[in-house]
């Protein structure tokens, strides 16, 4: 199957989850444009892990042209239509703006950015490929995520060829199934993802490249193999109770919501963990209709993983959080196929990150559905297969120069080699991996 | 016992015979077209007004105005291509003459305009003065339309018309005469020597500029709009205000064209005001930021003027008027041993470096990025500033995750600045010409100052030196 299914907005998720940070009206954009003081060397493009060249995308918004700001922003990155809604700006461009050392607003960066790409994506987007020829040379891109996407745009704009395989019916990887819907909607994801289908890269979806036959064909077939294969299924509770059909990881949960229809939720909703993702899945569970949605965190507020304005997001919209709080089972129902709440116990710190139950403490609460959300294991099982390719602490390892791993035919960027961080650092590492992947063809094929 | 303090006092004595409570009048334009808006605009506070041009009555065209925002602002300038009063005389004379009972304590000036003959014009000075005029404006300055026509700066442009008109009026007036000089000259001196040659009894400087503001990148028709087609205007508003204070300098600088001066020309606030009066006007009229915001806007004006009087100890306006004339000299005066060089005062700098790029591109390569490392290329030379953009582009940045990063992003050094050193701009004291490009570019006041390094040198102007050398027994070297 070559042409993904097109998927228009459900109006019910639509309102559902209206859009965290509405879009900027022409106005507002073009007074917050002019605020731009257009440093040199600025170091918002610096703090980009694309390097977005920021100041003279938004001098472009300021002179209305509009395509010329757009093009701006994919040159560097191919994904800013839905980086300018996922990026954690805070700690990125926004976070670097000089602005803060004057006592003044970071210029809102995120909400200018989409909106040139807003207009671009509205008026037809279409890339101008630098290269018309076809130039020879083909690679496979294994997983259909960021990391991969931006290398396949990267080498398409070069004139080679590229095929990405996924194992989902819909590209996009996290973009399209696990970015919270009101920061990136799945239909936009896709959207943006057409016009990279529009560049001429080829995708392949309902074959999950896992066995050494699978690969020992890619390596014949293609040049290079680029791994954007992200990191695995979320880990389980493991605790009794975990197999309960209320029991839903997080990563499953949104992904349901977003492309499955799946629009309803339990009344009183236990989430486990409190990184971005746990944040992202308590949100989605207020806005599906939960009354009550209760976050567990073996350590204290400071110890979270999520971004600090994520976790302020959630408080003000009424998530409750517990401590010290360890889940020691899920209670079922008395038939067995429900479930009726959590069984939970304090836990102290002895020092060096050790934990340990406090004793007597458990109490239960009642809930009819806990989604965990305590992070991605990695796709060892797949990676340990795969011909030579090395790991460190879980991670592909790659020469971070140019992305080749141990075995000089496979590349690899995005979560499975920085162990989980941003669309825009998968964006970065893939666009980063062609340009040195470009390199060798151009040795190879001359 | 409570100490009775006393205001300083704004009001003008304007050639020896108009008295206004403030300096602050309403030039001839949209806002004095009748008597309501007068009448308003008095109650706001203006000391006075110059009605909209007298004349034979016009038609006018729609659209009339354009302008041009800048970075945001609007009406940064303003071009109109509206002509003189479209009100029958008679009704703007009785309308004069209302609102000069009502408010006699405020100035009235009434603009005039008529074709170039000597009874046409003995007619309507004497109708403006039946009606109680304090003064008359001699419109010679109106750039457009009535200009073809053989009036308004088709007179102001020819010095002869002007002494000749100006001595007609003269003929007829008991009050006042101001002429209003045009712009659009090589050398206003001469008009104004014209004007006083012809007996005028003041002046009013400067009417509006030539413009054309814009075209429609859309329909390729200039702005404004008259069905498919446009003229050329009058430019006026904050933009101009650098060419009126260059051009009243001219005339204030000119023994035989100066005369009491009402100074016009993009004057928005207080501030602009006593720049006029430190050049020498008596008083200020203001147009365009009327046409923005209001007649309200004259509060500040007097408010804002008051206080700098009392700030800096003046009394009455007399007591600064003038003052800077003296210090616009010719270039040939000025000393060329005076040196100033820009310092960066680093705990405000905010690390824009637009001081960096503007003394780079702009002026002359002596701000450098060299306090922490890579400041030289390879060969000893600084690095230039697309070899430090390079530099930087290269260098792999991350989200920060403190899970995965274990503390491995931060940098581990102090920094003694809220900006990191690296970002913070040097100057080369040695190689600054104290231009003030960089002091001019940066968007932090106080930031970069230009400080005095020319110790101990006696001043030498251009003239002393090309003296000096012509006569080498007076060199002391």
């Amino acid at each position: 199957m070559s042409t993904a299914p097109k998927q228009e907005a459900n109006p019910e998720l639509v309102a559902r989850f209206p859009e965290i940070h509405p879009p900027l009206t022409q106005v507002s954009a073009l007074t917050e444009a002019n605020r731009c003081l257009y440093c040199f060397d600025a170091p918002c493009i610096a703090a980009c892990p694309t390097h977005i060249d920021v100041p003279r995308f938004i001098k472009k918004i300021a002179q209305g042209n509009l395509r010329g700001s757009a093009l701006t922003i994919l040159d560097a990155n191919i994904l800013g239509a839905s980086c300018a809604r996922v990026c954690p700006v805070d700690v990125l461009c926004e976070g670097a703006c000089v602005m803060h050392r004057y006592n003044k607003q970071p210029i809102e960066i995120g909400l200018l950015q989409r909106h040139a790409m807003d207009a671009f994506l509205a008026n037809g987007a279409t890339i101008e490929l630098e290269s018309t020829e076809t130039r020879q040379g083909r690679v496979a891109c294994i997983g259909a995520g960021p990391a991969s996407l931006a290398f396949a745009a990267e080498l398409r704009r070069r004139g080679y060829g590229v095929t990405i395989f996924d194992s989902r019916p819909l590209p996009g990887g996290l973009n399209t199934y696990g970015v919270a819907e009101y920061k990136l909607r799945a239909s936009d994801s896709l959207r943006e993802i057409e016009m990279i289908r529009g560049m001429g890269v080829e995708f392949q979806f309902g074959e999950r490249i896992e066995s050494e036959e699978q690969l020992g064909r890619l390596e014949k077939e293609f040049d290079y193999v680029f791994l954007g294969i992200g990191l695995g299924v979320m880990r389980e509770l493991q605790i009794p109770g975990c197999e309960l059909a209320g029991v839903v990881d997080a990563l499953k949960f949104i992904a349901d919501y977003k492309t499955g229809g799946r629009l309803s939720v339990g009344k009183r909703v236990i989430v486990v963990g409190a990184g971005n993702t746990a944040i992202d899945a308590a949100r989605a569970a207020l806005r599906l209709g939960a009354e009550e949605v209760q976050m567990l965190y073996r350590r204290d507020e400071a110890s979270i993983s999520a971004f600090q304005f994520e976790y302020e997001y959630a408080k003000a919209e009424g998530v409750k959080f517990h401590w010290w709080t360890q889940p020691v089972a899920v209670l079922a129902s008395e038939d067995g196929r429900k479930i009726r709440g959590i069984r939970c116990v304090r836990v102290e710190s002895v020092g060096n990150g050790e934990l340990k139950n406090v004793l007597g403490s458990e109490w239960d609460t009642a809930c009819d559905m806990v989604i965990p959300a305590i992070g991605q294991s990695p796709l060892l099982e797949f990676l340990q297969a795969c011909r030579g390719v090395k790991l460190e602490n879980g991670r592909v390892a790659v020469d971070r120069a140019t992305g080749q791993t141990s075995n000089a035919k496979y590349f690899a960027g995005g979560d499975c080699v920085n162990g989980g961080r941003e669309v825009v650092d998968a964006v970065a590492d893939g666009k980063r991996t062609a340009v040195s992947v470009v390199r060798f063809l151009e040795k190879k094929h001359g | 016992m409570v100490e009775k303090k006393t205001s300083p006092d704004i009001s003008v004595l304007f050639a020896g015979k108009i008295h206004s409570p403030n300096p602050f009048w309403l030039a001839s334009a949209p806002p004095t077209n009748c008597g309501e808006q007068v009448m308003r605009a008095f109650d706001a506070g203006w000391g006075g007004a110059v009605w909209k041009t007298l004349g034979e009555p016009i038609t006018n065209v729609s659209s009339r105005y354009s302008s041009i925002d800048w970075n945001g602002q609007r009406m940064m300038g303003l071009n109109n291509i509206e002509l003189i009063t479209d009100r029958p005389l008679a009704v703007n004379l009785r309308e004069i003459s209302e609102v000069k009972k009502r408010y006699p304590r405020n100035t009235l000036i009434a603009s005039l305009m008529v074709e170039s003959k000597r009874e046409a014009w003995h007619t309507i000075v004497q109708q403006a003065e039946d009606a109680g005029a304090d003064g008359l404006e001699l419109n010679f300055g109106c750039p457009h339309g009535m200009s073809e026509r053989g009036m308004g700066s088709a007179v102001g442009q020819v010095p002869e018309y002007t002494e000749m008109i100006t001595a007609w009026v003269k003929e007829k007036a008991r009050t006042p005469v101001l002429v209003k000089l045009t712009p659009n000259i090589s050398d206003i001196r001469v008009v104004a020597r014209a004007a006083k040659r012809g007996g005028a009894d003041g002046l009013s400087a400067i009417n509006t500029i030539n413009s054309i503001t814009g075209i429609d990148l859309d329909t390729f028709v200039p702005r404004p709009n008259v069905d498919g087609r446009s003229s050329h205007g009058g430019y006026c508003g904050p933009a101009v205000k650098p060419i009126a204070l260059n051009l009243v300098q001219q005339v204030q600088g000119d023994a035989d064209a100066n005369l009491p001066l009402s100074g016009i020309g993009g004057i928005s606030d207080w501030r602009d005001a006593v720049e006029f009066l430190l050049l020498g006007c008596s008083n200020v009229q203001v147009c365009t930021a009327v046409m923005h915001y209001g007649y309200r806007i004259v509060d500040d004006m007097c408010d804002g003027l008051a206080n700098w009087m009392r700030e800096k100890g003046f009394g009455k306006i007399c007591d600064f008027q003038g003052k800077s004339l003296e210090r616009v000299q010719e270039w040939k005066h000025l000393n060329l041993n005076y040196k100033i060089v820009a310092r960066i005062h680093e705990e405000t700098c905010i690390g824009c470096e637009l001081c960096y790029t503007a003394c780079w591109d702009g002026a002359h390569q002596c701000i450098h990025l060299d306090r922490v490392g890579e400041g030289h290329s390879g060969n000893g030379r600084h690095a230039t500033p697309a070899e430090r953009e390079n530099v930087s582009r290269q260098r792999i940045a991350m989200t920060p995750i403190p899970k995965l990063d274990h503390g491995s992003l931060r940098n581990g050094g102090a920094e003694p600045y809220a900006t990191p050193l690296a970002r913070i701009p040097r100057v080369d004291e040695d190689e600054c010409v104290g231009c003030n490009l960089c002091s001019l570019v940066c968007p932090v006041d106080g930031c970069i100052t230009m400080e005095r390094v020319d110790k101990n040198i006696a001043a030498e102007s251009w003239e002393q030196r090309v003296a000096n050398s012509a006569n080498p027994a007076r060199k002391c070297d």
